[in-house]
């Protein structure tokens, strides 16, 4: 039985948490032969109680469970039920729903709309991520740096993360306004060239692409500076003796070590990315011409635009199974690229 | 010990039921009212009023109606909840399906079939329809039965800035100008570089079936099961629209179509002529040039939007009969007449139009006759289930023509396709 090792420090044990529970619970089970925890914690002597110790941790376990256990189950599983409900039924929210059964879905399936919105989240992922991940990783290695105001700077990357979107999104479309916007002004100045951003379909999505990069960068680096911390110096030293520098430094000691925390990101990313909205709606609107319309707007505009509330819960659904595929598949995926230290 | 788990028993069954009384309070009651005997057979009911129209200047005048009707019917509060038009049809949707819509509501014409036809609505007895102008009354009559009642109405007339025309030698518009009137002055009075505009109308849905009519098309055939724009009147309808903008009109990339753009232009005295409703009135009373109005030009034969507003009881209510006399007094008492009329509130519904005249008193602009006038010539927007789809369809395909995207040709017949498969 493996457990983090010691000299990784507390923020290593952070990242990696969550980046690979699986593989966490996979260890424990394999060598854990003791007996519970419960039955062997001491506590008061139960003489009195005729309940089993076990049946009284179990309670207490529910107990504590319930100001998590409670929302979840009325505002998740119970809303997801009976979206699962729905999409089985043709319902424009204000009539009583008539039974369609699958027709939704088939509907879906052979719709041309789905596609589009489907390969246009694509799109917004295949920019986006290598965008934040560059980034992340070029701020997180220098900010690991000895440099003067290094606190300041990563509080001044991470800000725009715990900033509102609609704020983030407004600022952006203001930045990005193609008449009078500051950078467009700038790139006037250059004389380059002046892209019609998110009024040209064109560019629409990658103007939502920047202002998303922009925003979760800071999020990214924080993981990552996290990662590159907890690599110990030992490693590079053994390196160095070996004669590696530079490049072989980084590509060899630092990318293999950070694959925890890169798979960590990844995943998230992915989630995060398949369910974009707030900035394509305050930004684009999904506009012009639907050319940044996404799977979140489209179920958004379907229920609230257009009273297909039955469409929209299967298209939910058939989203939380990309999404579902999408990262059992990257768990599976990442034995072969993943090291654990 | 024994005392310690019966608190925490207590503790979660507190948790329990406090999580259980949030998740009822959604859902319990249809409305939110109260019923409180302070004696007997003297009952004070609340009735809650969701509307759109007062948002953005009028609240104060709806509050005013407010306290006429309480004072008429003392047994009767009316709470009002007022919300941008914007988000009303999203919120208005989400009450109705939540259970938990207001007891009287206003909708709009287009909108009112959609609830009609689905049973949100309580039929209305006993309405007094003398009193309302008949057009108007019947728009809110689905199959013989009175689903609402209108409330208010306006329409869209052609706005100018007579000092601008003044200054630069051009002739005033007058109410027999067609299109060819309006893109000469529009021509002269641009001045791109200054930052002036000879003309604003919007590129979308509403515009088009106006401007369709002008031209002398139709939008929908007669019994509304296929759609009749993509013809020779719809590509010139829609030319005429496309046509301006980047010439003689402001495009998207310029900043049209954001909020308040077209009014802040022409009160900053910087466009010559600019359709829009007469609810912008008061909006300009006070602008440092001096502006009139005039019926819409047209091109073949005249034609001017309308929309009518009304109000309606919820099916759901509790209160169907308190809130069909908060509907009536709302659309047809003397004080409501009175207040759109002196705040230039959009126009009140009634049938006399003696009433009307205080309103064209009022200045600017100086001819309110062609707000009367314009309504000789009404089109009612087409209306269909599937409404709000149908409009961002012709507003998204206009859209792609103006900008280039695609001729105006294409843009119709893609249009024409998707409407159709609306219907």
């Amino acid at each position: 039985m493996t457990r983090p090792q010691p000299q990784l420090g507390s923020e290593h044990a952070a990242v990696e948490a969550p980046g690979n529970p699986l593989e966490a619970d996979a260890r424990r089970g394999a060598g854990s032969s003791q007996p519970a925890p419960a039955r062997r914690s001491p506590g008061r002597p139960a003489t009195t109680r005729r309940l089993s110790p076990r049946v009284r941790t179990t309670g207490w376990v529910l107990f504590f469970l319930l100001p998590s256990g409670v929302p979840l189950l009325v505002f998740t599983f119970v809303p997801m039920v009976s979206s699962a409900w729905v999409s089985l039924h043709e319902w424009n929210l204000i009539s009583s729903m008539t039974w369609v059964g699958l027709d939704n879905y088939a509907h879906l399936l052979t719709d041309p709309g789905t596609r589009r919105v489907f390969g246009h989240t694509l799109l917004y992922i295949g920019g986006y991520f290598p965008l934040v991940y560059a980034g992340g990783l070029g701020l997180a290695i220098v900010l690991n740096r000895q440099l003067a105001g290094r606190a300041f700077f990563r509080a001044a990357y991470f800000l725009p993360v715990v900033t509102s979107w609609v704020v983030v999104a407004l600022v952006w479309q203001w930045l990005l306004n193609p008449s009078n916007g500051l950078v467009n002004q700038v790139l006037g100045f250059f004389s380059l060239g002046q892209p019609g951003w998110w009024t040209d379909p064109a560019w629409a999505m990658p103007s939502v692409i920047l202002a998303s990069a922009w925003k979760d960068v800071g999020f990214v680096m924080v993981i990552l500076l996290a990662g590159l911390q907890a690599i110990p110096q030992e490693m590079y030293e053994a390196a160095k003796i070996d004669g590696a520098s530079g490049w072989k430094l980084f590509r060899h000691v630092t990318l293999p070590l950070l694959s925890p925390s890169t798979f960590f990101v990844i995943v998230i990313s992915l989630i995060n990315g398949f369910q974009v909205f707030d900035q394509v709606y305050v930004m684009t609107g999904g506009g012009p011409a639907g050319s940044s319309q996404v799977v979140v707007g489209q179920i958004y505009d379907l229920t609230f635009r257009y009273g297909r509330a039955g469409e929209a819960s299967a298209l939910s659904w058939l989203l939380f199974a990309v999404i579902l595929a999408v990262t059992a598949l990257q768990i599976r995926g990442q034995r072969r690229w993943v090291h654990y230290g | 010990m024994v005392r310690r788990r019966s608190i925490t028993i207590t503790a979660g069954l507190g948790v329990l039921v406090l999580a259980l009384g949030a998740c009822s309070q959604g859902s319990s009651s249809s409305s939110s009212t109260s019923e409180s005997d302070s004696a007997e057979g003297t009952t004070t009911t609340t009735i809650r009023y969701m509307n759109f129209s007062a948002n953005d200047g009028h609240e104060a005048d709806l509050d005013r109606i407010v306290e006429a009707f309480e004072e008429a019917h003392s047994d009767v509060q009316v709470e009002v909840e007022t919300i941008p038009y914007a988000d009303y049809f999203t919120k208005l949707q989400t009450a109705v399906a939540g259970g938990t819509v207001s007891d009287a509501f206003e909708l709009n014409y287009e909108n009112f079939v959609t609830y009609a036809e689905n049973g949100s609505l309580a039929p209305l007895e006993g309405i007094d329809g003398s009193a309302y102008r008949e057009s108007l009354l019947d728009a809110f009559n689905r199959d013989g039965t009175q689903y609402g009642v209108p409330t208010s109405f306006s329409n869209v007339v052609l706005f100018y800035n007579k000092t601008l025309f003044e200054e630069n030698g051009v002739d005033l518009p007058t109410g027999d100008w067609t299109w060819s009137d309006v893109q000469a002055a529009a021509e002269e009075l641009t001045d791109a570089d200054a930052g002036v505009w000879g003309n604003y109308q919007p590129i979308s849905f509403h515009e088009f079936y106006k401007t369709l009519a002008q031209a002398g098309g139709q939008f929908l055939n007669d019994d509304a099961t296929e759609a009749t724009f993509n013809t020779a009147e719809g590509v010139r309808a829609a030319s005429w629209l496309v046509e301006k903008a980047g010439t003689t009109m402001p495009t998207e990339a310029d900043g049209a179509g954001t909020p308040d753009f077209d009014s802040n232009l022409f009160a900053e005295g910087k466009l010559a002529m600019w359709n829009t409703g007469i609810w912008m009135f008061g909006g300009m009373a006070d602008t440092d040039f001096e502006w009139d109005i005039v019926v819409e030009p047209g091109d073949t034969t005249k034609a001017s939007a309308m929309f009518a507003n009304g109000a309606v009881v919820s099916a759901s209510s509790e209160h169907v009969d308190a809130a069909q006399r908060w509907v009536d007094f709302l659309a047809a008492s003397d004080t409501t007449t009175e207040v759109r009329l002196e705040t230039s509130w959009e126009l009140p519904p009634v049938a006399d139009e003696s009433k009307l005249s205080e309103y064209l008193d009022v200045t600017p602009p100086e001819n309110r006759q062609a707000v009367l006038d314009s309504l000789d010539a009404v089109v009612l927007p087409p209306v269909i289930e599937r409404q709000q789809e149908m409009q961002d369809i012709v507003s998204e395909e206009l859209g792609s023509a103006a900008a280039g995207r695609k001729s105006v040709e294409d843009a119709l017949a893609d249009a024409e396709d998707r409407v159709n498969a609306l219907l």
